[in-house]
């Protein structure tokens, strides 16, 4: 268990890491470079100005038309996100572990509040698969792998919850834990996580397409 | 779960180019075509968009196909998992009847009205993906048939109905000699050098609908415009292969119509009330030509009205007592923000204007853009079944006082006509310049 533990919170980590950094840079600069090749034309109609009015319009609550259209799924949607990618870097032992290893830190969220959020988290994936399975336009688009990525998300918070409450199986959670975080972090480049990475571009192309070539707002 | 992308042969519908053209195809062939064309002509754009979808079905609800019917098939998302996905995920090895399918949604389920790509989150072009899905099926010859028969007409006359040159030539005379017996000095300059306005419109106008040629004489002359329209091919600024997935003759019709407008050295090209025609030469037509933007200034007829209000150049005698409303065409509003003109020349023509919603960028397509009318009878109970949500919307536009409803575009007149008429909605449609010819003080131009 020991060994199995240094393993997952060692080596693994670094692999981990050096998967998400090097896959995601590669994935952006291969497209950026497949771009230039195949659609010039990206290159020439992207504008900052209008791609940033887009952006902007989908990253804030309620911004969009669609978004007006379906509350609950904005609000979940964005308290899903936020809380994402806000317990992993502000977690108390999250930052603890940075200390440790590199001493350096940064502020953290209190115990409770990370414990609140991450209910928040699971309670979103169940919401996403009940959804999924429930409304017929979604269940239609679905495939296997959309399971897949939806677990890859939810395991680390269930695992991550259960090792800090210490329930029966603590050591094992904790190095499930820590394997499914390192398996999600390394899961974003190759898989349609990578919609973190992307979602700047295409939102930010749609919207210099019609913001600087067709005059329209398109949110 | 995953529902298989093709269940629906039960509900075939008969049509000559699709049925006929896959009878020619090789599992060979049909390969070797999608990767052809996955590989050659498509790269970011298409691996991103299919890799960014996560499959959430937000785009539904933006897809007058799939709120009309409620089927999942016809969510934007659908469409491209019953063609693009499967063909990547099999590496173009699909079937004949794949094929049919494919095409038979890319050209008659979707209009590419790109109302889909304000819904998606990540704002993916599916009406870029459909195209690419048209292209192949251009490229395997599977195209249906009413359609192709427009494609082929551009590609013998340069315009879209088989009308001859010296047809062409005689109908504008035909509508000047009309308009002479209403203002006897009007004319219709033709091939006349240097002019500011260089006029052009869809073949549909000479061959049935000559009446909007001599309503526009009558502006430009009460403007006192200085006008001319080409007396040669390069006259007709629609555009069917576009549409068909031919860019090549896209190009071919779009240099010869820009060419027109050059050798007449016009200052501008100002063009009718028609949306593809403006999507074909302000988006699509000029960058497979590898023009940034029109090589000369395009000028929507919305905005060409507007101008002429604002410049006082026009005046209203009095305004349409009929309440009205409006429909924004998806190629000129979604496609260069001419609602707000739009509204402002109702306002200056029309006593009563009733705002239908969803409006403007939001609007709901006509469903007959993009091509899906020309795709021809065979389609048309889809077509039509398809935007009850259009026929919805203009029930209530006129459960709110509204008689008239003004479409500025050729195509959205089309799939209107034929949606008050299946539904039963009683509303009268009009052009824009219909309402202005009506209402206009005419005949005090005097500049040639």
């Amino acid at each position: 268990m020991q060994t199995l533990y240094n393993f997952v919170s060692g080596p693994l980590v670094w692999l981990s890491f050096m998967i998400f950094i090097g896959g995601s840079l590669y994935r952006l600069i291969s497209m950026a470079v497949l771009a230039k090749k195949k659609d010039p034309l990206v290159y020439v109609y992207m504008d900052w100005y209008y791609a940033l009015r887009s952006i902007f319009h989908w990253i804030i609550p309620f911004g969009s038309e669609n978004m007006k259209k379906r509350p609950v799924m904005t609000l979940v949607t964005f308290v899903f996100h936020i809380c994402l990618i806000g317990i992993p870097i502000f977690l108390f032992a999250h930052v603890i572990l940075w200390e440790e290893a590199w001493n350096i830190s940064w502020w953290f969220i209190s115990d409770p509040v990370a414990d609140i959020m991450t209910l928040a988290v699971i309670a979103s994936c169940i919401f996403f698969l009940v959804r999924r399975l429930v409304l017929p336009e979604v269940r239609y688009l679905t495939s296997y792998s959309d399971f897949v990525i939806l677990a890859i998300v939810a395991v680390p918070f269930i695992t991550g919850f259960w090792a800090y409450h210490q329930w029966f199986g603590y050591r094992l959670m904790l190095i499930l834990h820590i394997l499914s975080g390192e398996i999600m972090l390394a899961a974003i480049p190759f898989t349609r996580l990578s919609h973190a990475l992307f979602f700047p571009v295409t939102r930010g192309y749609m919207g210099s397409e019609f913001g600087a070539v067709k005059n329209a707002k398109d949110w | 779960m995953a529902e298989p992308a093709l269940k629906e042969e039960s509900r075939e519908i008969f049509d000559e180019g699709l049925n006929r053209g896959i009878e020619k195809l090789t599992s060979e062939k049909i390969e070797q075509v999608i990767n052809a064309v996955l590989e050659d002509e498509t790269g970011a754009r298409l691996k991103v968009y299919v890799d960014t979808c996560v499959h959430c079905g937000l785009c539904s609800e933006a897809c007058h196909f799939y709120v009309s019917f409620r089927e999942p098939r016809f969510s934007p998302a659908g469409k491209v998992k019953q063609t693009l996905w499967e063909m990547l995920k099999k590496k173009g090895k699909v079937s004949p009847e794949f094929i049919r399918r494919a095409s038979e949604i890319a050209s008659t389920e979707c209009n590419l009205c790109k109302r889909c790509s304000m819904y998606c989150p990540f704002g993916i072009d599916v009406a870029y993906l459909m195209l690419v899905v048209r292209r192949i099926c251009h490229k395997l010859g599977v195209t249906p048939q009413y359609i192709q028969d427009t494609a082929h007409s551009h590609s013998a006359t340069f315009n879209q109905m088989w009308v001859k040159d010296d047809e062409w030539i005689d109908t504008l005379m035909w509508q000047e000699e009309e308009a002479q017996d209403e203002i006897p000095d009007l004319r219709i300059p033709l091939d006349k050098e240097g002019a500011d306005v260089f006029y052009s419109v869809i073949g549909p106008e000479p061959k049935f609908r000559a009446q909007l040629i001599y309503q526009a004489a009558v502006i430009m002359d009460a403007a006192g415009i200085n006008w001319t329209m080409p007396a040669t091919p390069g006259w007709d600024n629609s555009d069917m292969c576009m549409y068909t997935g031919d860019n090549e003759m896209m190009g071919r019709l779009k240099k010869a119509h820009f060419e027109s407008a050059m050798r007449l050295k016009a200052k501008r090209i100002v063009m009718g009330e028609c949306g593809h025609a403006f999507r074909s030469i302000y988006d699509m037509g000029n960058r497979w030509l590898a023009w940034q933007m029109p090589p000369i200034p395009v000028t929507h007829a919305i905005e060409f009205y507007y101008e002429l209000f604002r410049e006082g150049k026009l005046k209203i005698a009095r305004k349409y007592e009929t309440p009205v409303t409006l429909h924004d065409p998806c190629n000129i509003v979604r496609g260069r923000g001419l609602h707000e003109m739009a509204r402002y020349v109702v306002n200056e023509v029309c006593e009563e204007f009733v705002e239908m919603h969803p409006n403007r960028e939001h609007n709901f397509c006509c469903s007959a853009g993009g091509g899906v009318i020309n795709c021809g009878p065979p389609f048309r109970n889809k077509r039509v079944e398809g935007n009850k949500a259009k026929a919805d919307q203009l029930f209530d536009a006129k459960a709110r006082g509204a008689k008239t409803l003004i479409a500025p575009c050729h195509n959205c007149h089309g799939g209107l006509e034929d949606i008050i008429h299946h539904y039963g909605l009683g509303l009268e449609l009009k052009f824009l310049g219909d309402i202005i010819y009506e209402c206009m003080e005419k005949g005090q131009g005097s500049e040639m």
